[in-house]
């Protein structure tokens, strides 16, 4: 089939940018979408053009490196799945698809498709781990976890940091994936300790970072590929006031 | 900044104030509701203009207005500087242009615009009435059978302004904009003090979609029913 | 120079220990003044910088990636083996350590082993204690799953998804490093090669991938935890941007390559649907307790649709081969079964290259809730990739490559043959042998980077306290930097015709065809000539768009092909010279009846491959296996 493609074209950073129209000519459906613009970029790099951009790696939907929009969406229409597992067999032929970069303030584009989301890690840096070093911990089973608040635990640990929350998000609030973390950490026993620490300081971090403020629209749960719950962004909520109001963290 | 200082310019501390302020708001409109069901009693507006009369004298109440005029001025500015800081945030108002509104509703994608709207109702409807009633003399005074003194008689008031048929389009209007700024309101506000849990989530939002449509329907019948029947 | 493997003295399980008890340390305040560069943020990449940075190193640690968090460690499924003997089911170091070694099919060294073993215990402790979800069972306590045809239950598992939770507490200890300022951190970098001073390495070139710029970095040690070599295959369940280079310049540096031929191949992945398939999808290998795998008895059955295919014109193959195992035998034995029937002209889909694998029979036994409970998460991914669903007709799966046991050869410290170099995780040959067993990769990863080398880098560093830091204008660093702008430069101006992609597809049909799940010498000796027509080719004729100095994907790519191609010819060199079948090894010329036959007396030995030079052949060293603990044995799953 023939899918006609409308993509942002970028050079940098520092330009500006457009859409640009492509069509690729016998686009199989057992594709991914992705092979499609490696299909359209072989044919680019033959005819003398510069290829599109795009960050892509595991292909299985797990590394959250690929970060497109697709036709508006982020990670395009299908439900938790990325943008490496859209297949073209949800398309047809003479299909037009809009292919658009994250978008989002912290989230400065590099080229094309492909933007920095650096600022995620400085959010991790900033309290998103559990302070034991190695060689300090004691047996695995002298410290027992609810099955439940395990199972619960390992529903938020599954976000692959991928940043879909922040380009559905019309605020592009990082509270997604943020709460994500302190939902992970905060309930199990090893994180208690520090966990008032980790709320503030996090929070603190996504500030700074020029996330947007939360409006609870709940786009981000409707486009995270591992489906996380906003429940979890009320969770972050509760963290937080407990950790400004009753301990002496600051 | 100490440490409350830095909650109050956090961004959840923000979303914080803006939940607390709109619990409150919420509060008095349910009170509002109440005593503007006064209205429909069929007693040319004894009721109504006692009970307006109780509000505007009883020092506790009078205090609790002025934290109303409070909360609904900060309600307005921390709505407006959140709004601007997160289309920055985004990337502005065109970041895709392709849109999708998949993910958003009516009501959460149009929270500021509903809430302007309100706003200018509220400029409206204070002028007509809270501003008439305070710091005018035009209201007739009437005298109850029982009561001492006299009161204003607002009620008259309210009587001519929903005889004009442009006035009752605009508050029909207008409570159309509060029913979507409540739908997602509501619920967003106990998410936002993590009042939210997953085995509580549905009913919170139900009783959130109850309530946008109850308290709005309720302001608004009064005009209409003014309008046709009295 | 002759191979030390530097074993320490003693019992087997005393190694460990003795080693521990004498080697150097290194104080504090001289740990402050020593810079250690890793290459790779994955298990074992992650795992060291962050561990090494608590100690007091300096770290400098370098990813290709955006962040540390997507190395493709995340990609594992399956779990972590332990020897914790939480069951009660007669587990003990030493038995992991036996299924380790016979696993490997009796081509690793047994000290690496059982070190390993004995870590294994102390990486599921570290990892709960930094969060890592791991089911549990009602009772609070941590629950284990038998894999691999082990005869315990020792592996520990959070979900589908255990690689990503062991890496993400890895990358989360790395990032809290970072952020108290013990690690600089430089994403998007990759390195391009080492710098070594008096035979000792002392940094690396580093190109910065959005600005294009190469950068000079010092180090007192290097670390490459840069992951596997499968990509050299074009196809492989590995990440599109694994690639070899790393090690591969540090071979050219000096440091010696261990078995490169040894890959290991996966039977249970989705087949390939056409030209464009970027890479291969990998379905549990659980899907074997229940399916039955199955080819057409005669050929031209092949094309109908196999619901219409009558039992008696069905070949359960396994069952048939392997009465005792059947559809459960060893990956390495599943999947040369299937590439026989396929060869045989009996495979099926479009391609011919897939067999089918069937749940009918499980859902008549089992009903269709239960199956579909039991592979819940995987008969939906199957269905989004392949458009057929599992329950209504069988699964189609083809063998894909999926890890490599060989790498740098390292010795006990994990160093490899140029001082001050180590190579930890897939990145080294040291202790899977011929063939890895189901859920060792992350142990190993794990064990490597949290627990081996903290202890083994100081012995080294303890002699390097009086080495100040040298300053990256020293000739050492200019050379190497030339080096690399000439390699840049020279694939820039080929200005051919051809994409890097298309090479690399060409590259990968030969060394699968010729250097895949089974081997013959005609075939290696041709695979040899046709990859250095192919690499003449590639220099001559590769298009290479945009300029250096920018964010270029297609550059970088071009140069890890370029490392490929090298390293293709090493692998069938390798394969050529291993007279034998032994694990994910296969030469046809020696079996028994379909079965590996290795040849203990001549070829109990790592190969170890020294570079001569561009136009010279690599130097064989063999370090030979000595076997204190195991007695070697036939493999057999009749």
């Amino acid at each position: 089939m023939k899918i006609n493609l409308k993509v942002w074209r970028q050079k940098n950073e520092n330009t500006a940018g457009k859409m640009v129209d492509y069509s690729v000519n016998e686009v199989s459906p057992d594709m991914s979408i992705l092979e499609m613009v490696d299909v359209l970029n072989d044919d680019l790099i033959r005819k003398g053009d510069d290829p599109i951009a795009f960050d892509h790696d595991c292909r299985e939907g797990i590394c959250g490196m690929c970060s497109m929009v697709v036709d508006g969406r982020p990670h395009g229409p299908q439900h938790g799945a990325t943008t490496c597992q859209l297949y073209m067999r949800n398309y047809k032929d003479g299909d037009t698809i809009y292919l658009e970069p994250f978008r989002a303030h912290a989230f400065p584009v590099v080229k094309d498709l492909v933007v920095n989301r650096g600022a995620f890690d400085r959010i991790i840096a900033a309290g998103g781990f559990i302070s034991v070093s190695t060689g300090q911990a004691q047996d695995a089973n002298n410290l027992t976890v609810e099955k439940a608040v395990a199972e619960r635990a390992m529903d938020v640990a599954a976000c692959i940091g991928c940043g879909a929350c922040v380009a559905a998000c019309p605020n592009g609030s990082a509270m997604l994936f943020v709460s994500a973390k302190v939902s992970h950490l905060n309930q199990l026993p090893q994180g208690k300790p520090e966990a008032s620490r980790r709320a503030i300081n996090m929070v603190k971090q996504m500030d700074a970072e020029g996330f947007g403020r939360c409006s609870n629209v709940g786009a981000c749960e409707a486009e995270c590929p591992k489906e996380i719950s906003i429940t979890n962004i009320a969770r972050l909520n509760r963290e937080y006031l407990k950790a400004v109001f009753t301990s002496t963290e600051e | 900044m100490n440490w409350f200082q830095s909650f109050l310019v956090s961004s959840i501390g923000q979303k914080i104030i803006m939940s607390l302020t709109g619990i409150f708001l919420m509060l008095f409109l349910v009170v509002h509701l109440v005593g503007n069901l006064q209205l429909l009693h069929d007693d040319g507006g004894q009721a109504f203009n006692l009970y307006t009369y109780f509000m505007t004298h009883n020092p506790l109440i009078k205090t609790v207005s002025y934290l109303l005029y409070i909360t609904v001025l900060i309600h307005a500015i921390q709505g407006i500087l959140i709004t601007r800081k997160n289309q920055a945030s985004a990337g502005g108002m065109n970041r895709y242009v392709k849109k999708s509104t998949y993910t958003t509703t009516l009501a959460n994608r149009y929270m500021a615009f509903w809430g302007i709207l309100i706003f200018i109702f509220l400029v409206i409807h204070l002028k007509d009435f809270w501003y008439v009633m305070k710091f005018t003399s035009d209201l007739e005074m009437v005298t109850y059978p029982g009561e001492t003194h006299e009161v204003k008689n607002l009620y008259q008031r309210v009587a001519v302004e929903f005889k004009e048929l442009w006035v009752v389009i605009l508050y029909v209007v207008c409570m159309v904009a509060l029913a979507f700024h409540l739908a997602h309101g509501f619920w967003s506000a106990f998410q936002t003090i993590g009042a939210s849990h997953p085995k509580y989530l549905r009913l919170l939002k139900t009783t959130g979609k109850i309530f946008a449509f109850l308290i709005p329907l309720g302001f608004a019948l009064i005009p209409v029913l003014f309008y046709l029947f009295k | 120079m002759k191979l030390d493997s530097k074993i320490p003295e003693g019992h087997m399980s005393q190694k460990w220990e003795n080693y521990k008890e004498h080697a150097r340390l290194v104080n504090p305040a001289n740990k402050r003044k020593l810079d250690i560069i890793v290459i790779g943020t994955g298990l074992a990449g992650a795992s060291a910088a962050a561990t090494l940075a608590e100690l007091g190193y300096k770290v400098k640690a370098f990813c290709f990636q955006d962040s540390p968090r997507r190395a493709h460690s995340i990609a594992a499924q399956g779990g972590i083996n332990s020897a914790k003997n939480y069951k009660n089911d007669g587990d003990s170091v030493y038995r992991l350590f036996y299924d380790t070694v016979k696993g490997g099919d009796f081509r690793s060294r047994e000290a690496n082993v059982h070190r390993l073993a004995e870590v294994s215990l102390n990486i599921i402790d570290q990892c709960t204690a930094q969060g890592v979800p791991f089911a549990r069972e009602y009772g609070g306590l941590l629950d284990n799953r038998s894999f691999g045809g082990a005869q315990v239950s020792r592996t520990f598992y959070a979900r589908g998804q255990t690689g990503q939770q062991l890496l993400l507490g890895a990358y989360q200890a790395l990032e809290r490093q970072i952020g108290l300022g013990n690690v600089k951190m430089y994403n998007r970098h990759e390195m391009l090669d080492i710098v070594t001073i008096d035979g000792k390495a002392r940094g690396i070139i580093a190109k910065d991938l959005i600005s294009g710029k190469l950068e000079r970095h010092f180090g007192h040690a290097v670390l490459l935890c840069s992951g596997g070599y499968g990509n050299v295959f074009f196809l492989s369940t590995n990440a599109m941007g694994s690639n070899v280079t790393a090690a591969w310049r540090a071979y050219k540096r000096g440091a010696y390559f261990g078995n490169p031929c040894y890959t290991q191949i996966h039977p249970t992945c989705i087949p390939v649907s056409g030209e464009y398939q970027s890479k291969l999808t990998l379905m549990s290998e659980s899907l074997r307790n229940d399916g039955r795998v199955w080819v057409p008895k005669k050929k031209e059955d092949c094309g109908k649709h196999p619901n219409e295919i009558k039992e008696e014109d069905r070949d359960y193959y396994l069952e048939r081969k392997y009465p005792s195992f059947g559809n459960l035998c060893p990956r390495d034995i599943a999947s040369r079964a299937a590439k026989e029937v396929c060869d045989e002209g009996r495979g099926v889909s479009a391609s011919g290259r897939a067999v089918y694998l069937d749940f009918a029979d499980a859902i008549n036994r089992l009903g269709l809730d239960v199956v579909k409970a039991r592979y819940g998460e995987l008969f939906p991914m199957y269905q989004n990739i392949t458009g057929h669903d599992p329950l209504k007709q069988p699964m189609m799966i083809y063998p894909a490559v999926h890890y490599t046991m060989g790498g740098l050869w390292v010795d006990y410290e994990l160093m490899t043959s140029v001082p001050g170099l180590y190579a930890l995780g897939e990145a080294n040959f040291s202790d899977h042998g011929a063939n890895r067993l189901g859920a060792s990769a992350l142990m190993q990863g794990l064990a490597d980077g949290y627990f081996v080398i903290p202890y083994t880098i100081g012995n080294y560093l303890a002699g390097e306290i009086f080495t100040k830091a040298i300053p990256t204008d020293h000739p050492a660093f200019e050379e190497a930097e030339k080096q690399v702008r000439d390699r840049l430069n020279k694939l820039m101006n080929a200005k051919g015709d051809t994409p890097v992609d298309e090479y690399h597809k060409r590259l990968g049909k030969i060394m699968w065809e010729k250097c895949g799940m089974a081997r013959h010498a005609e075939g290696l000796k041709e695979a040899r000539k046709e990859i250095q027509e192919l690499r003449t080719e590639y220099w001559k004729n590769v298009r290479v768009p945009g300029d250096i100095n920018e964010f270029n994907p297609e550059l970088d790519k071009a140069m890890r092909v370029a490392d490929f191609m090298e390293l293709g010819e090493l692998m069938v060199m390798d394969a050529l010279n291993r007279n034998e079948s032994c694990g994910g090894h296969f030469r046809v010329e020696y079996q028994d009846n379909g079965e590996a036959k290795r040849n203990d007396e001549e070829y109990s030995y790592v190969a170890a491959w020294e570079f001569k030079g561009d136009n010279t052949e690599p130097e064989l060293h063999k370090e030979t296996l000595n076997f204190e603990e195991v007695q070697l044995a036939v493999r057999s799953y009749k």
